[in-house]
């Protein structure tokens, strides 16, 4: 009998709160990064291999849409920077406070969209 | 395993509407039903709640379907005050208890399934067994090596029993285990949210001078490490308390243990 039992939803009713969100990005923009590190291979190899190759990847790159994957490679790298300085302060035991929670999760967010801009602005 | 989509035997369909006729202050509940004799799928079934003639907890809701509109509907209740952890559901998206939920604290429609990603029984009430069996993993009562005196308590100075507050008050109901992605996908082998807060009250006791081994057996990439601070159970908790500090806690016996 207990074979045919149903799950009950998870995902599917699940309101997840804002500190869950910013896990759960956390760890997407971890395995963006993992595949982001192929383009940054690219880049390295295009540069060792001479002048040609190396203006062949700048064509390629400035394409727009190569472009907003760079800028939300950039993006994804602070983001997981931030989480992960948020994942310390945790380590330490402390910050865990109902209240501080979002409040926490707002900063990261403010933080690495800030960076991001910067890193725009500087650029 | 992760699998973010349910089984084809668990896809929820859509079932029937009670309508409150006469009634001019209405509330539409809508609430999983599954029925175990009858070999279909479960399906969301809607009842039209008269306000006027209900009281004011998630609750009292679901008792008035059950003792007015619909007797078949199955859940688990017992106390009515938040202190026996029976009536744990997932409500408009979040787990806690029925009981001590005010349904004025939500607008519009109230959903109600069980505790997510759990074996269901019969409608709202989820298999719990493993749950807690996991909880008798942790050994939860007082090892002492010490004889206790005869003519009194063990006694606690009121600082050692502060220890105690945010812990103690744990009844178990599982709102933040089964709120807690890595227990979706690990509860056959990580203790989850409450299992871990009450491994963390047995640590935290003067009385207990277990700590060694009870930290010994923690310290294993799955029973403990799985949180990944993800902190819906600190949300979810219908009692206020912080199963993640707990959990902290516990690596942080972990770090002093091993490096200090």
């Amino acid at each position: 009998m207990s074979a045919n039992r149903p799950l009950s939803p998870h995902l599917q009713v699940y309101r997840l709160p804002l500190t869950g969100l910013v896990s759960i990005t956390h760890r997407m923009t971890g395995v963006f990064l993992s595949m982001g590190l192929v383009l940054f291979v690219y880049v390295l190899f295009a540069i060792a291999a001479g002048e040609n190759a190396y203006l062949a990847m700048q064509a390629f790159m400035s394409f727009w849409l190569f472009k907003l994957v760079y800028w939300g490679f950039i993006y994804a790298l602070f983001f997981h920077l931030v989480h992960g300085i948020r994942h310390l302060i945790w380590d330490v035991g402390k910050t865990f406070e109902r209240a501080t929670l979002d409040k926490f999760a707002v900063y990261e967010l403010a933080c690495s969209a800030s960076l991001t801009l910067l890193t725009f602005i500087v650029s | 395993m992760v699998e973010f989509t349910l089984p084809r035997n668990s896809v929820v369909k859509k079932g029937k509407l009670y309508k409150a006729d006469g009634a001019t202050n209405i509330r539409l509940v809508q609430v999983y039903r599954w029925d175990p004799d009858s070999g279909e799928n479960p399906r969301i079934d809607s009842y039209e709640i008269d306000m006027d003639h209900c009281g004011p907890m998630v609750l009292d809701a679901i008792l008035k379907i059950k003792n007015e509109i619909d007797s078949s509907l199955t859940f688990r209740r017992s106390c009515r005050e938040g202190v026996c952890g029976s009536c744990a559901m997932n409500i408009n998206g979040k787990n806690t208890l029925a009981c001590i939920k005010a349904i004025s604290d939500y607008q519009g429609t109230i959903k109600i399934f069980p505790l997510p990603h759990m074996s269901v029984i019969k409608d709202l009430v989820a298999d719990m067994s493993h749950f807690f069996e996991q909880y008798a993993s942790i050994k939860p009562w007082l090892t002492a090596s010490s004889e206790a005196p005869a003519d009194s308590e063990r006694l606690q100075s009121r600082e050692d029993r502060a220890k105690l507050d945010g812990l103690y008050e744990c009844v178990l109901c599982a709102s933040c285990s089964t709120s807690c992605p890595s227990y979706w996908w690990n509860s056959d082998k990580y203790l989850g949210p409450a299992i871990l807060l009450q491994a963390y009250r047995w640590l935290a006791d003067s009385r207990d001078d277990n700590d060694k081994e009870r930290l010994d057996e923690l310290d294993e990439s799955f029973k403990l490490y799985r949180c990944h601070t993800i902190m819906n159970c600190t949300d979810t908790c219908p009692k206020g308390l912080n199963p993640a500090k707990a959990i902290a806690e516990i690596k942080k016996r972990l770090v002093e243990r091993d490096h200090l």
